[in-house]
């Protein structure tokens, strides 16, 4: 059932890309079929697969001389990122509603891209999963390179480089793995039971990690993310906070930690208090974090306030990560679902409901628009989804941070520390981003006040509605009963950390 | 030697013979006074159907190669295995330049064209078999020959005349070099035969004995550089690739690196099966995992491999010309070969790996030429600037230059990928040393500075604005040809094992 979202999306793609053009209206309901008909077989899949372990969905020789499998599988964590790549797909779409310039290719980009994000999340031959990995980079580049705003082009090389450049970082690794391991399997199982040297994993695993790192926005090569975020168009910034930056994240859950267990064990000295891989990311983690959110704190463009603060809560899913027990894991975990979702919400508040309208994210200019009386349903989707990404309880990123937090304490007290002062910070952007943007009691200078009334800013339409509800609803559930989306998580997360049974 | 065998093992070459004289003879003969257009289909039929029958033919080559006849049992040229192989692919790649030859206007000269096309690739095919030096030699310079005419084919543009001239000079004076390193390689071991050469070299005294040996590997390096355009023998590349006209250029592109790497092929091979491959004497005991001429040859092109990978990509950063990006990439791909030549395998691993390396890479840049030469022919020009809008210009072609660029690129699932997976894996299975290793890491992070350029192309094509949206137009067949080839790309990309398969199964 899984395997079908890959198919659905990929087969979507090429129907999109063969429609003749100037029917924009046939290429948005498509796409939304393709796109909810992918979240439902992601939700079937998940819902099949509560207490069951890891499941393989097919498992096909696919280059036979050298052993790479098509293998499909799908374990906790892959169903959760899976739905989660279904909802980000269907809320992508409702808020491109109104992209009517080349349509059709709009969404056969878009679609491929998620195909891709499917097939990471469901590979489990670490060629196949690299092939995935790569096929989403193209796509990204074009939707950013045609349909995006401010410095398009830029952004979206930038993004591309870095990406190819995670990922030929990470080809190395895995060739290397592949030809120290000398099994005649690449599947992930089988490696991660090939017992690799020590003293290979030591230096391959932060190739790797720090090549998926690059994706998951780590401190220092995030830098991608804010200008990639702020040249997408609103569905592109959406996926790229709520999936793509994921794949960064899972690659180095997966491969990272899964293949080279030993590469996090203690060097045997210590360079000025670091004393393994484990703590040279951790420190990286919660410089991100910190980092992250006072440049926040600094933007006068509002998109890119969203864009820092997706660096601040990548943060903490790879400080989850490095915690490497059983609470932070699952809690890293939880996180790329929960940011997948808030982030996608504050990107399509930003980018469709309030920039498509306004024309302008510059605070001083929104400061002048009274945009809390004009546009209500905007201000107050930013409150709830505001709330929710500074981590109150009864949203999900509250779960989330909460067990990154415990985990940080259990393995090293002053990563928490720290990471608390980030999430401190985080309260005080969204305050400041809340309160310029929509609540501001600036009067408007003269020439901003118009002579004949303000202009009409256009009705909410039933897709943004839609797609916050959505959005706003999720999280929400997470947040109230986050066992829905625990009890997936936790044995998967075990049986990973248990080293070998994948 | 005997005639008979010889005819048998050069059947295919024949073939093509017989091919190239039947398209002067039906151009010339027959269709004099015809139009431009039909002249061209005919011939390229004519050419096509040669390569066609050359294929057949080679089932009836029977499995034992050409010896020296009486006392020597050493083979002259060989038959079946990777020869076949890259026969086959020559034989094909030839068949698909000639296919873009439709709706050509740069020559009225359909019949001798053709012709030129046909003897070169016998001369391609004879090296791709050769397994002794004067064999080797002879058909380097009936395929180099074919090339220099083909890049002046388009006799009005002095750019053509240019870049054949460059490349006559350049090619006439690496092959003095070769022939230089030859006749030493002779001196030191008295014999022309690759496998009695190296055998001499590894077994007897002389190996390392004398610096003449050295000298004869560069001066033998240097001529093989300049085929397979690796730095710094490359200078040739660009101009021949700018100025010669758009089919020719695919043909240099394609068919003749296919041959040149052969060669290289059938070196390499030689030197690792040193031991098992002389008629009379034992193999060694341990059969040897990888050896070269020893030192210097594997030093020389490690040099030539790495200088090859970082010049071209950074090369191709600059340039403004479509066609001479593409000579630079083309430099970059040897590059990336070069370094599993260099560590070649005892197994038939490297050979498999090279093979699908420069045969994928030959069908894609086959195609890249023919898009570029139709964008060349609507705007006049090969220039960035010319694929502006291309997307809404022609979106075939758009599309088409979508696929292979990627592939070039090496983005799964296109073939291109694979290509490079397999040689680098290859390498680092012949040894995961320091050396090796530095190498594929090389190769990897230029592939990623190579996306950008790549990318360039495919931006103005898709991204930005379009100066003047009229549509371009190209011959159907040209359009088939290249959508196939496209075809071709992402599918063997999707099942990459089809055409492991098919090589290995030689």
């Amino acid at each position: 059932m899984l395997a079908w979202t890959i198919y659905l999306s990929f087969a979507g793609a090429l129907v999109e890309a063969l429609l003749p053009k100037g029917k924009p209206g046939v290429a948005r309901w498509l796409a939304l079929f393709v796109a909810v008909l992918g979240l439902l077989h992601a939700a079937g899949g998940f819902i099949q697969g509560i207490g069951q372990g890891r499941i393989v969905i097919v498992d096909a020789p696919w280059v036979p001389s050298m052993g790479i499998h098509y293998l499909l599988a799908a374990d906790g964590i892959s169903r959760v990122l899976v739905l989660l790549t279904g909802l980000a797909a269907v809320a992508g779409i409702l808020f491109s509603w109104n992209v009517d310039r080349r349509t059709n290719e709009f969404f056969a980009f878009y679609l491929a891209l998620i195909g891709g994000v499917y097939g990471v999340f469901l590979s489990f031959d670490l060629f196949l999963l690299f092939v995935f990995y790569e096929i989403a980079i193209v796509p990204k580049y074009f939707l950013i390179a045609i349909w995006g705003s401010t410095r398009r082009e830029y952004g979206a090389m930038k993004l591309a480089l870095y990406s190819f450049v995670g990922s030929a970082m990470v080809l190395i690794g895995l060739l290397a793995a592949y030809s120290t391991a000398g099994s005649h399997s690449t599947s992930l199982i089988d490696l991660a039971h090939a017992n690799l040297p020590v003293s290979f994993q030591m230096w391959c695993f932060p190739l790797v990690f720090i090549g998926f790192a690059i994706l998951a926005g780590m401190w220092p090569f995030h830098t991608w993310a804010p200008t990639g975020h702020v040249a997408a168009p609103t569905a592109a910034s959406m996926l790229l906070a709520g999936v793509v930056m994921k794949l960064g994240a899972y690659g180095c859950l997966r491969v990272g930690i899964g293949l080279f267990p030993h590469g996090l064990d203690a060097w045997g000295w210590t360079f000025l208090g670091l004393g393994s891989w484990r703590d040279v990311f951790a420190l990286l983690a919660v410089i991100g974090i910190v980092y992250g959110a006072l440049v926040a704190l600094a933007q006068t463009d509002f998109k890119f306030v969203i864009g820092y603060s997706s660096v601040s809560h990548m943060g903490f899913v790879l400080l989850g990560l490095m915690t490497l027990n059983q609470i932070g894991v699952t809690g890293s975990v939880l996180q790329m679902f929960s940011h997948g979702v808030i982030a996608g919400l504050l990107f399509a508040i930003v980018g469709r409901v309030v920039y498509d309208r306004t024309h302008t994210r510059q605070f001083d200019e929104l400061e002048g628009m009274y945009l809390a009386r004009r546009l209500p349903f905007a201000a107050w989707a930013f409150v709830i989804a505001g709330m929710a990404s500074m981590g109150l309880p009864g949203f999900s990123g509250f779960v989330a941070e909460l067990q990154v937090l415990i985990g940080a304490w259990s393995a090293r007290p002053w990563w928490a520390v720290v990471a608390g002062v980030g999430i401190v910070v985080g309260v005080a952007y969204t305050w400041r981003a809340l309160q310029k943007a929509f609540f501001s009691d600036r009067i408007p200078t003269p020439d901003e006040h118009p002579k004949t009334g303000w202009p009409d800013l256009g009705a909410i339409t039933w897709p943004e509605v839609t797609g916050v509800a959505l959005l706003t609803l999720t999280s929400l559930a997470v947040g109230l009963y986050p066992r829905i989306l625990l009890d997936t998580i936790e044995p998967a997360v075990k049986a990973l950390l248990a080293g070998g049974g994948q | 030697m005997n005639y008979a065998d010889l005819f048998r093992v050069t059947l295919p070459e024949t073939i093509l013979e017989v091919a190239a004289l039947l398209a002067l003879v039906v151009d010339l003969g027959f269709l004099r006074k015809a139009a431009l257009n039909l002249r061209l289909a005919a011939a390229a039929i004519v050419g096509i159907a040669g390569c066609g029958v050359a294929i057949w033919s080679m089932s009836m080559q029977g499995s034992a190669g050409l010896t020296y006849g009486t006392g020597n049992a050493l083979t002259l040229l060989g038959v079946g295995g990777y020869i076949a192989a890259a026969q086959v692919g020559i034989l094909v790649l030839t068949a698909l330049t000639l296919l873009l030859l439709t709706g050509s206007v740069f020559t009225r000269h359909a019949g001798e064209y053709v012709a030129v096309v046909l003897m070169a690739a016998a001369g391609g095919l004879l090296i791709a078999a050769a397994q002794d030096l004067l064999v080797i030699f002879i058909g380097l310079e009936l395929l180099s020959l074919g090339l220099y005419i083909l890049t002046a084919f388009a006799k009005s543009s002095a750019k053509s005349a240019e870049a054949a001239m460059k490349y006559y000079l350049f090619g006439g004076m690496s092959a003095a070099f070769l022939l230089f390193g030859f006749s030493f390689l002779y001196g030191i071991t008295g014999s022309t035969n690759l496998h009695q050469i190296l055998f001499e070299l590894h077994v007897g005294s002389l190996y390392r004995a004398t610096p003449l040996l050295d000298v004869s590997v560069v001066l033998i390096v240097a001529g093989l550089g300049f085929k397979v355009a690796a730095v710094p023998f490359h200078l040739w590349a660009p101009d021949t690739y700018e100025g010669a006209p758009a089919p020719a250029a695919a043909f240099i592109a394609s068919v003749s690196k296919v041959a040149s790497f052969a060669l290289l092929i059938g070196i390499a091979t030689a030197a690792v099966h040193v031991f098992d491959g002389l008629p009379g004497i034992p193999p060694a005991p341990q059969e040897p995992l990888h050896l070269g001429f020893g030192g210097p040859w594997m030093v020389l092109l490690v040099t030539l491999a790495t200088a090859s990978m970082v010049l071209g990509n950074l090369a191709a950063l600059a340039q403004i010309s479509v066609r001479r990006l593409l000579a630079y990439s083309a430099i970059a791909h040897a590059g990336y070969i070069l370094t599993a030549v260099a560590f070649f395998s005892y197994s038939p691993l490297s050979t498999n790996a090279i093979l699908y390396y420069i045969l994928t890479y030959g069908l894609t840049t086959i195609g890249a030429f023919g898009a570029v030469a139709v964008v060349e022919r609507a705007t006049g020009s090969d220039r960035l600037d010319a694929f502006l809008g291309l997307h809404k210009r022609n979106p075939l072609i758009a599309a088409v230059l979508l696929v292979l660029f990627l592939s070039l690129a090496g983005i799964p699932p296109l073939v291109g990928f694979w290509a490079k997976f397999n040689l680098f894996a290859a390498v680092l299975h012949v040894s995961a040393g320091v050396v090796p290793f530095t190498l594929v890491a090389l190769a990897v992070a230029m592939s990623a500075v190579s996306l950008y350029y790549y990318l360039q192309v495919l931006k103005r094509a898709y991204v930005m604005p379009a100066a003047d949206e009229t549509p371009i137009n190209a011959h159907p067949t040209t359009i088939a040809v290249l959508v196939a080839i496209a075809a071709a790309v992402v599918l063997l990309g999707c099942f990459p094992a089809v055409l492991q398969n098919w090589i290995a199964g030689f």
